[in-house]
Order: structure tokens, then sequence, then C-alpha cells
């Protein structure tokens, strides 16, 4: 039977685009603003879930080609090396830095090391929230 | 300045507030799913619309901050507040859960009867399935 859930579908689309702005909004705002790598990663995780519900498991995984768990391993290890490159300049462990960078469209922009750590933290928080979801859904 | 902000807000949150205890009165006293369903999706999310309006006039009114999130919410609740009554209004009717008495048509039971018939079946099986080890665990 082909189930016609036109309405699901097609509200999916639109809601998956919004939830996806807003979680790497939230992404970017962690610095100076309520948001950061946790709660943005888990939006887009929440964004895929709900691919996942209205399209089916199947459909998504032939879309988005990617491993989630390779995708957590990858998330913690860029949150380990932005420590080690740390130690490399001779500072302390997980230490940190910032400086002022002329983007060509932004201009004057303020970019923390404290970034990539925070790209490794929703790395690994995708990963691991759709995992879960994925590692749930297919026990018959 | 502010004098105006304040009596916006004050306004359309009271209104808001006023038909969300509507929605909430009418999911007590209707008598079914469906309608149930119909006071909860349409003035709830008129009552939280009047809500974030409110707030977003009174941020801007008031102190000149015009908050993009709070447009997102108004449209984002806008968009999937209906389409969530749909789908659990959908579940119910497939699972077979009763109208209220003194319904005076249902048009969509021919349509089912008609082209699903092989899955309302399937369900019915399985309820029988069901009944009968019920029965059987009661009688050991």
């Amino acid at each position: 039977m082909k189930p016609n859930d036109v309405i699901l579908r097609s509200v999916t689309r639109v809601a998956a685009v919004i939830i996806l702005t807003f979680s790497i909004y939230l992404f970017m705002n962690g610095h100076h603003h309520p948001g950061g790598g946790f709660i943005g990663g888990l939006s887009t995780a929440s964004a895929i879930v709900l691919l996942y519900l209205s399209f089916g498991i199947e459909k998504v995984r032939e879309n988005i080609r990617t491993d989630f768990k390779k995708l957590a391993a990858i998330g913690v290890l860029i949150a380990i090396g932005t420590g080690t490159a740390s130690v490399l300049f001779g500072k302390p462990f997980l230490t940190q830095t910032f400086g002022h960078v002329d983007l060509p469209i932004f201009g004057d922009t303020e970019l923390a090391s404290a970034l990539i750590f925070d790209t490794g933290v929703a790395l690994a928080v995708i990963g691991t929230a759709v995992n879960i979801i994925l590692s749930i859904s297919e026990d018959r | 300045m502010s004098g105006s902000g304040d009596v916006v807000g004050v306004i359309l949150i009271l209104i808001g507030a006023a038909i969300s205890l509507i929605s909430a009165i009418g999911n007590v006293r209707l008598p079914d799913v469906y309608t149930r369903s119909h006071a909860a999706s349409k003035s709830s999310t008129l009552g939280v619309l009047c809500t974030l309006v409110g707030t977003l006039l009174y941020f801007v009114i008031s102190d000149g901050y015009f908050s993009i999130r709070l447009i997102l919410g108004i449209v984002f609740v806008f968009l999937t507040a209906p389409v969530a009554a749909h789908v659990i209004c959908r579940a119910a009717y497939r699972h077979q859960v009763p109208l209220a008495e003194g319904t005076a048509q249902d048009e969509l039971k021919d349509y089912y009867m008609e082209n699903e018939n092989i899955d309302n079946k399937n369900t019915d099986n399985k309820a029988n399935l069901i009944e009968k080890e019920v029965k059987l665990q009661v009688t050991e």
C-alpha cells in the first residue's frame, strides 16, 4: 500500500530547512549568545530525525550518505585535535586563542579557536543522537 | 515611548492567554478525538501566535530590538501545529477510533472500506489475535 502523506512530506521539506538554518544560527552564536555546539548539534539531529519520520529511513540514507558512527568519531577527534594543537604552541592543553581577521564579505570578524572545538562537539552530538535513533528503529 | 509598547504587549499577550484557556476548556468539554483536535490545534495555535506577536511588538516598540528568532518561531508554529493535528487525527482514524455519538455522516468511511480494505482486515486480525491470547492467558 502506498502511503499518501503529502501534507506531512511537503511541510517537512520547509520545516527541515527552517530547523537546519536555526541550528546553524545557534551554533555560530554560541560565543556571545545562548547556543553553542551541543544545542546546535541536537537541533540538526532533530531535523534529520524529522526527515527520517516523514520520508522513511531507506530514502534518507540514500540521500545523506554519511556514516553517523564515523561522524561522531571525527567530532571527538577534532575536539582532541584543538587541545593538542595548543600543546604544540607551548601552551597548556585546551588553551584557546582568538584573533581579528578581515574576511571578504563579513569584514572585520573575531574568530576564536573555541569554534573549532564546538564543531567537534556538534559533530559528536549529531552522530550520537542520530545513531541512537537509527539503532532503536532498526530493531525488528 | 515605552508606555505604548507595554500597552500593545499586554493586550496581545492577554488575548493569547484567553484563547489558550478557551482551547484548554474545549479539550476538556468536547466528546471525541476529532473535535478535541479541532479545539486543540486551531485555537491554541492562535493563542501562541498572539503571545509571540505581542512579545515581538513589545521588544520592537520599547527596546527597538527586532528579534528574528520570534519571527521564525511564529512562522514555524503557524506551519507545523495544524500538520501535527492532521497527522494525529489521521492516525486516530486509521486505528478506527470511534466518532462521537450523533455524528451525521462519515464520508471517509466508504473510501477507506474501498481502498484500504486489506490494511483494515490486517489490523482486525491483529486485534482478534491479541484478544484470543488475552483470553487464553485468562483461562490458563
